[in-house]
């Protein structure tokens, strides 16, 4: 299985992407420079966390405009796994991949520590590896990661089953203790903690492995069908 | 045409203009004699920046001759960006710790941000790359308002610049004492990785190389900030928030990437950061090194702003801007590169013969002098010292010791005082995990990275107990230098060297520059004794409002190397059952401790003395220990003393302590700060290797589960039972407690 991870002037976590991917989930992964414009031969694309073009404007507002934002946007459409972490998550949401917006973090301040996550869906293809109902311990490290929508937006992500992440403490304010979200087809995520720095126990975690693996065994069962 | 702001020659010398420039009668004698005529404004700026204490060291270089550092893994000390030190494979580790008190305390956020910014440029111009961020500071007494907006200003600068570049803060200390309260300290370190094929030097060798300016354009931000810190801080300094420059970490981190890609190229020459003094600094450091010249024609630097003067191009300090120099046809290659990154890479001049910086602006030379008067003639002075008179004092009030009635309610207290408090609203708001690398966060002893792809690690602190220092110079040198070395050892590393940032007061006074004479004498010793030499560092002096000097605070960065993953150790407990073991005698002495803090409101008396021999003896038997695969956790004495780090050790974990003291001297035992102690843990079926190879360390009890720290005497009275739960949560919210009240 080969992974992408999209390199956006301002990434900076495009190096944990990278490794987490080479050297614990052992699978083929490449950097993509933000101005080429093709995807093709990726089976699944990693937007990394960062401050990309410094996120001056709004986080991730500028990075939409790049042109492998349109590679992203029809990988998403032919269903491939699309993982946004952090500023990828706020680069997904600005390109309207997912519904609603980042605020400010309620205190104002930057936050970074471990948390603990409740998987809340773990029907989906990054989450498959999960136990039902499992609570995670993976670290965040935002600004802006106060997550909002309106009544109608969270009533459908609900019915859905689009939340897959919430917070066991809500530390920025985020709407109803929200940590990530799906989009309806469900190839989408996007979510501010950062399972690519929990593939090690060394570090503190090695919860975020999952994630990772259950990409590739949903991609693994798809391929084995489909070939 | 801008001739006609400024005064000439003839103008400069009758009004004496130079004085608001921070040059002496006497040094504009000197640069006249130099020149062999009067100096033009501009280039009066070009030696007022560079003569400045920022960039000449003229008051300390003296002291700093005393410093050792060589040894055989040195391969690069003072003089450069940055110092570096062999770590084997090929590989070697970067560092260097800088001050930015004046900016920080006019304006906190971008003072402190930029200071970050600039020392991640001292790393990687020597073509490393920063992996790690630590920094040391100090404000005034958290209740003031003032002080409050500074600290919160100033820990929100170092995120965000840090932040955004993506390199982790993984350590530092803060501090809060009543002498920093109009004068900060924000002092800032950087550590990079480098191979030892990709080391690169600032020079401009080759005639006829040209020299490229890289990064953002020039503007009228920070001009002078090289004199600007090298004077006292006043009313007037408020007018000074121009020369506080506003940093663009985004820009810095496209810089970083491109100028490493740029050190790897065979035709790069030389690359050195425009920091104190900017374009000035950078060409005239860069051409005297190399024992050439430079010729700059400055209508190709790039402006931000409209018709700005020769005057403050050169004396500008934008941030995030290098220059370099690179083979002669190989120009565009570079254009080409930098461009890539959405960088400008612009020629802006040439190395020329014969060893002098010339300006040209508009077709006329606007500067022409020698390169070594800049960079490496200034004055050098060696100021009157005079023993203060509060040192006799000191020195005179041995036998100091406080009352204390209740030694839990002392206890609790403790917890609360800022200094031992825990850090945590500040490091929560760094972000000390990206790179991936962090194995040991913020909070411990000292911190650690791995090196990836090897099986070794780095640990760094900064420490700085000025309190010490400012009650004997001397000794408290050396205990700063012991405690940094402590730190390290306690995480499982062989000290390796040290990077010094040293803050004091206004060296033209005698006590102030006693102060620093004494306190240098003393870290000189340590770093001779434990074998660290000082690699490099900053000076910054002139740390005084109208109501005083700051505490002598000579900031030890100081980097280790673990050999292997395994030897990693942390300072919380790790297992009920294990044995905790204590290394080293209390002495009576609580003069500059913080139970005298506590207890009188201030310091006094004589500071505690160590014995090198002692403290490089065992550090030696704890990290051999260590290796030996005995310890299973590892904690230093210091602030607070004994209690204090039995708390922290529980501190995190679901464990307590239970231990019995058998020193008749109870407030001794749990609250003096002697030094070279140590409280370590030890599996049980350990315990018969660890004692052959520390004899001296002795069995006081063992790691409970139950969540207690149970202190009792040899009778069996108990002397502290306390949960660690309220004591841990007093710990954890002093800060915000203080910042939260109105008071």
């Amino acid at each position: 299985m080969k992974f992408a991870v999209i390199v956006f002037p301002g990434s900076n976590c495009d190096l944990d992407m990278y490794h987490a991917i080479q050297d614990e989930l052992e699978e083929e992964v490449s950097y993509v420079w933000h101005d080429e414009t093709s995807l093709e031969g990726f089976d699944a694309i990693l937007l990394p966390g960062g401050f990309s073009y410094g996120d001056y404007l709004r986080s991730g507002a500028i990075a939409k405009f790049s042109p492998i934002m349109k590679a992203v946007k029809e990988a998403a459409n032919v269903g491939k796994p699309i993982l946004g972490v952090c500023n990828g998550f706020q680069v997904l949401l600005e390109a309207g991949l997912l519904p609603g917006a980042m605020r400010r973090n309620e205190k104002l301040t930057f936050i970074c520590k471990q948390v603990g996550l409740k998987v809340k869906n773990q029907k989906t293809m990054f989450t498959n590896s999960y136990g039902e109902g499992e609570t995670i311990t993976i670290p965040v490290a935002h600004g802006d990661g106060n997550y909002y929508c309106d009544e109608q937006t969270l009533d459908r992500l609900k019915k859905n089953n689009q939340v897959v992440f919430t917070y066991s403490e809500n530390i920025n304010g985020s709407i109803e203790d929200i940590a990530g979200i799906t989009n309806e087809q469900g190839n989408v995520l996007g979510m501010m903690p950062h399972p690519e720095r929990a593939v090690d126990i060394l570090l503190g975690s090695a919860d975020g492995l999952k994630l990772f693996q259950s990409i590739v065994k949903h991609w693994r069962k798809q391929h084995a069908i489909t070939t | 045409m801008q001739l006609l702001h400024e005064p000439s020659p003839s103008m400069i010398k009758q009004e004496k203009v130079y004085k608001e420039m921070g040059v002496s009668d006497q040094e504009f004698q000197m640069i006249e004699d130099i020149l062999g005529r009067l100096p033009n404004y501009t280039e009066l700026g070009l030696f007022s920046v560079m003569w400045s204490e920022h960039c000449s060291y003229k008051n300390s270089k003296v002291l700093l001759k005393k410093f050792p550092t060589t040894g055989e893994k040195v391969l690069q000390g003072p003089g450069e960006g940055a110092g570096i030190i062999d770590i084997g494979d090929d590989q070697a580790v970067v560092f260097k710790i800088e001050s930015h008190n004046h900016p920080s305390a006019i304006e906190p956020y971008e003072g402190a941000a930029t200071g970050v910014g600039g020392i991640i440029r001292d790393v990687f111009s020597m073509g490393a790359r920063p992996v790690a961020l630590l920094n040391s500071l100090r404000f005034g007494e958290l209740k003031n308002p003032r002080v409050k907006y500074i600290f919160e200003g100033v820990v929100a600068g170092i995120a965000g610049y840090g932040n955004c570049i993506g390199i982790p803060t993984v350590g530092g200390e803060v501090q809060f004492d009543s002498c920093y309260e109009g004068n900060p300290l924000v002092n800032a370190m950087c550590v990079g990785l480098i191979d030892h094929k990709d080391i690169q030097k600032g020079q401009a060798k080759g005639v006829g190389n040209p020299v490229l300016y890289v990064g953002a354009s020039t503007g009228r931000d920070g001009i002078h900030g090289a004199t600007f810190a090298s004077e006292e801080l006043s009313d007037e300094s408020e007018a000074k928030r121009p020369a506080v420059q506003v940093g663009d970490p985004f820009m810095e981190k496209l810089l970083v990437e491109a100028c490493l890609e740029a050190t790897k190229h065979p035709k790069l020459v030389g690359i050195q950061d425009m920091g104190a003094a900017g374009l000035t600094s950078s060409s005239a450091e860069m051409a005297s090194k190399a024992g050439s010249g430079i010729e700059m024609n400055l209508d190709e630097v790039p402006q931000r702003e409209k018709a700005m003067t020769p005057y403050e191009m050169m004396l500008s300090e934008s941030q995030e801007r290098m220059l370099l120099v690179v083979e002669r046809g190989s120009e565009q290659e570079f254009i080409d590169l930098f461009e890539k990154w959405g960088l400008k890479a612009k020629e802006v001049g040439r190395v020329t013969e014969g060893h002098r910086l010339k300006l040209v602006h508009q077709g006329e030379t606007v500067a022409d002098v020698p390169v070594d008067a800049l960079a490496e003639e200034a004055p050098v002075y060696h100021q009157p010292s005079k023993e203060p008179a509060y040192f006799q004092q000191f020195q005179q009030q041995a036998g100091y010791r406080p009352e204390v009635s209740d030694y839990g309610k002392t206890f609790k207290d403790l917890l609360q005082q800022l200094t031992i408090a825990s850090k945590e609203w500040v490091y929560e708001q760094y972000d000390y995990m990206v790179r991936t690398s962090t194995v040991v966060a913020p909070g411990s002893d000292a911190a650690v990275i791995r090196i990836r792809d090897t099986e070794k690690a780095l640990a760094m602190t900064t420490d700085c107990n000025s309190r010490y220092i400012y009650l004997d110079p001397y000794e408290g040198g050396k205990l700063a230098v012991a405690e940094a070395a402590r730190n390290l050892v306690c995480s499982g590393a062989e000290p390796l060297g040290v990077t010094d940032c040293l803050n004091y007061g206004n060296p033209e006074k005698p006590e102030i520059f006693w102060q620093l004479e004494r306190s240098t004498d003393g870290l000189s010793e340590a770093c001779d004794v434990l074998a660290t030499p000082v690699i490099g560092g900053n000076v910054s002096l002139y740390n005084e409002t109208a109501k005083g000097a700051i505490y002598p605070t000579p900031v030890i960065g100081m980097v280790g190397l673990i050999h292997k993953l395994e030897h990693i150790t942390k300072q919380s407990m790790k297992e009920a059952g294990d044995v905790i073991y204590l290394l080293g005698e209390a002495k009576p002495e609580f003069s500059g401790s913080e139970l005298q803090k506590l207890t009188e409101g201030t310091i006094f008396g004589p500071s505690p003395a160590i014995d090198l021999e002692v403290e490089k003896l065992r550090q030696s038997q704890v990290l051999q220990a260590i290796q030996a695969g005995t310890i299973q956790s590892a904690h230093d004495l210091s602030e607070g003393g004994f209690l204090i780090a039995l708390a922290e050790k529980a501190f995190g974990t679901s464990l307590g302590a239970e231990v019995t003291i058998d020193d008749s001297d109870v407030l001794a035992a749990f609250f003096s700060e002697s030094p070279s102690r140590y409280i370590l843990t030890v599996k049980k079926n350990q315990q018969e290797q660890f004692e052959n190879l520390i004899p001296e360390a002795k069995a006081i009890g063992t790691v409970t589960d139950t969540a207690t720290i149970k202190v009792t005497d040899k009778q069996g009275h108990t002397l502290i039972n306390e949960r660690v739960q309220p004591l841990e949560d007093a710990w954890r919210g002093a800060i915000s407690c203080y910042l939260k009240s109105k008071d």
